[in-house]
């Protein structure tokens, strides 16, 4: 039985830069314990021998030109979804208070 | 309601000069505003694509060819990257993010003449199986309002089958094509893994994301994959398409092999489902087919793996909505750490927040060889399994969803009932091959459909048995 706690949803939000609410932090803790509990299932699932597969498709080391390419985006566009700017460079908050 | 001529019909009268894109567009946008009350469509894009329409129409005028699909308006799911409006995957995070590129697949449909005039409804970043993770609204079943469409690509589903726009497309992670196809009524194709550039498209899962047609006929999904496929300099995971094109495919069933998949048909499995997938399997009995029962024994496992692999990727794939270069920015934050947090804690949504933190217990530190590594052990039985039973069988065959469309609200309370209904699509994701929807029925005034799989990059082979169903029904 898979039990994550409020600290453990804690601890993997602050990992994830996302702030819960003590709600979603108490809803989630029982909700994803269940889930976690599900797909433990594979722990009985014989692997020897086998490989990981990350991807599906067999490709290996896909290349191209070290060449410039012009991509012809709208740099105003860009800009305007900036949340924040100032001399056309992206502003943020500072790193420490 | 409207019913749209076959799209090679239309932009062969377009290139004909005896149809005006502009009045297919402005058709399009005025049925897209008296079903407003299904909720299937996010914005339009009104001016770009009057615009786009002109264009074909003077081009048209002076004698030149505009493509195969000169006019022909189509409605893209809100997590394709377009011009001329706004992008938000469903999501508060995105609302107001106007694209600086489009996708790939636009660009493709562009180059034919298509011109898409709205972005359809999703479950947000496309986390559902029926649109109720939107953060906007809740699309209706376009047979029973109280029903949801499926998920995650309802509206675009919904869109197709209120004939809308004669086509719309979709993106399909664990059955977000084939799902809603299935529940609203139309033909919905996952291709192989790769055929279509992901470039422009919302990511998910990146492993498994495929983008695909969704639309009336075969004939008509069997095109669309033909412009849409393709290597594509933006995205290195893109395969190339088959030398012989998806135009001409050969629907003869005499002879080929289908295997019908033991673990699709449990107990649970809706007897009208089983009953109408009887009655369709008889028919290619007696066109010929060999059908065959096969075991693909590591079946029961795929839905773990995708719920572990998923989150995991989506973990990854939404740490980029930061609030520091577009989307949603909480403004109060008194330094960047707290921007970060807040931003995301107040743009998502809870469906992204719960598989954000899931992805992440299952990458971290101590968990990630118990989750992440052996789920993509199991992922490899999963492409054996798969490859093991295309050996011996042309095809698989088995349902879509163990249910027609639910009624809105049955399942939204309980994340993993609503993960369930993805366990008869979820495997062909995994493995990367190719599946369709077939609606072959009407059971309860709702469709019933059934899905074909083939092995990897047998997409015409697949086309071309789903052409011969939709010809038996």
């Amino acid at each position: 039985m898979v039990k994550l706690s409020q600290k453990d949803i804690l601890k993997l939000a602050n990992l994830a830069q996302l702030k819960l609410t003590p709600e979603e932090t108490a809803e989630f803790s029982s909700e994803l314990s269940l889930i976690l509990d599900y797909v433990s299932q594979l722990d009985k699932v014989d692997v020897k021998g086998l490989e990981p597969t990350y991807q599906v498709t067999g490709l290996n080391n896909v290349t191209r030109e070290d060449k410039k390419i012009d991509y012809k985006l709208d740099k105003k566009l860009l800009m305007e979804n900036l949340p924040s700017s100032k001399d056309g460079q992206i502003k943020v908050k500072r790193m420490i208070a | 309601m409207k019913t749209w001529d076959n799209i090679v019909k239309i932009s062969r009268s377009v290139n004909d000069g005896k149809l005006s894109a502009v009045d297919l567009v402005n058709e399009s946008l005025s049925l897209i505003d008296a079903s407003h009350d299904y909720n299937a469509i996010i914005s339009t894009i009104k001016k770009r694509a009057l615009e786009r329409a002109k264009i074909i129409d003077n081009a048209v005028k002076s004698g030149k060819n505009m493509g195969r699909l000169a006019g022909v308006p189509f409605i893209a799911k809100d997590n394709f990257l377009t011009f001329g409006g706004e992008t938000t995957a469903a999501s508060n995070i995105l609302k107001g993010f106007n694209a600086p590129y489009q996708s790939s697949a636009i660009e493709k449909l562009e180059s034919e003449g298509a011109i898409c005039v709205a972005k359809a409804n999703l479950d947000a970043f496309a986390h559902g199986a029926s649109t109720e993770n939107s953060d906007f609204m809740i699309t209706k079943n376009p047979h029973d309002k109280d029903r949801v469409p499926g998920g995650s690509s309802g509206g675009s589903a919904a869109s197709v089958v209120l004939g809308l726009a004669p086509f719309s497309i979709g993106t399909d992670t664990g059955g977000s094509i084939r799902q809603p196809a299935a529940f609203s009524g139309c033909i919905g194709l996952k291709p192989t893994y790769g055929l279509i550039s992901r470039s422009g498209v919302v990511a998910m899962a990146s492993s498994t994301d495929c983008i695909g047609p969704m639309t009336r006929t075969v004939g008509e999904a069997s095109l669309l994959l033909d412009i849409m496929s393709g290597r594509d300099s933006l995205d290195s995971t893109t395969i190339d398409k088959d030398s012989l094109g998806y135009i001409t495919l050969d629907s003869d069933i005499k002879g080929k092999k289908i295997g019908l998949v033991k673990e699709y048909f449990d107990e649970s499995l809706s007897p009208d489902i089983k009953a109408s997938i009887d009655d369709m399997v008889n028919k290619l009995k007696t066109a010929g087919a060999e059908i065959i029962d096969i075991s693909l024994p590591i079946l029961p496992s795929a839905l773990a793996v995708y719920y572990i692999l998923c989150p995991a990727e989506v973990s990854s794939n939404l740490s980029r909505y930061d609030g520091q270069r577009f989307g949603y920015s909480y403004k109060a934050a008194n330094d960047l750490n707290e921007s970060y947090s807040e931003s995301r804690a107040l743009g998502f949504g809870k469906e992204a927040k719960r598989r954000i933190i899931i992805g992440t217990y299952v990458l971290s530190s101590g968990y990630y060889d118990a989750y992440y590594k052996k789920a993509q052990l199991v992922r490899t039985k999963i492409v054996n399994d798969f490859h093991k039973a295309f050996k011996s069988v042309d095809f698989l065959l088995g349902p879509v969803a163990p249910t027609q469309a639910f009624k809105i609200g049955e399942k939204s309370n309980d994340p993993l009932a609503m993960y369930l209904s993805d366990v008869l699509t979820v495997a062909p994701n995994l493995a990367g091959i190719p599946a369709i929807t077939i609606p072959i029925d009407i059971k309860n005034n709702l469709p019933v459909a059934i899905q074909l799989m083939a092995a990897q990059k047998n997409d015409r082979k697949l086309l071309g048995a789903a052409k011969k169903i939709e010809e038996l029904v």
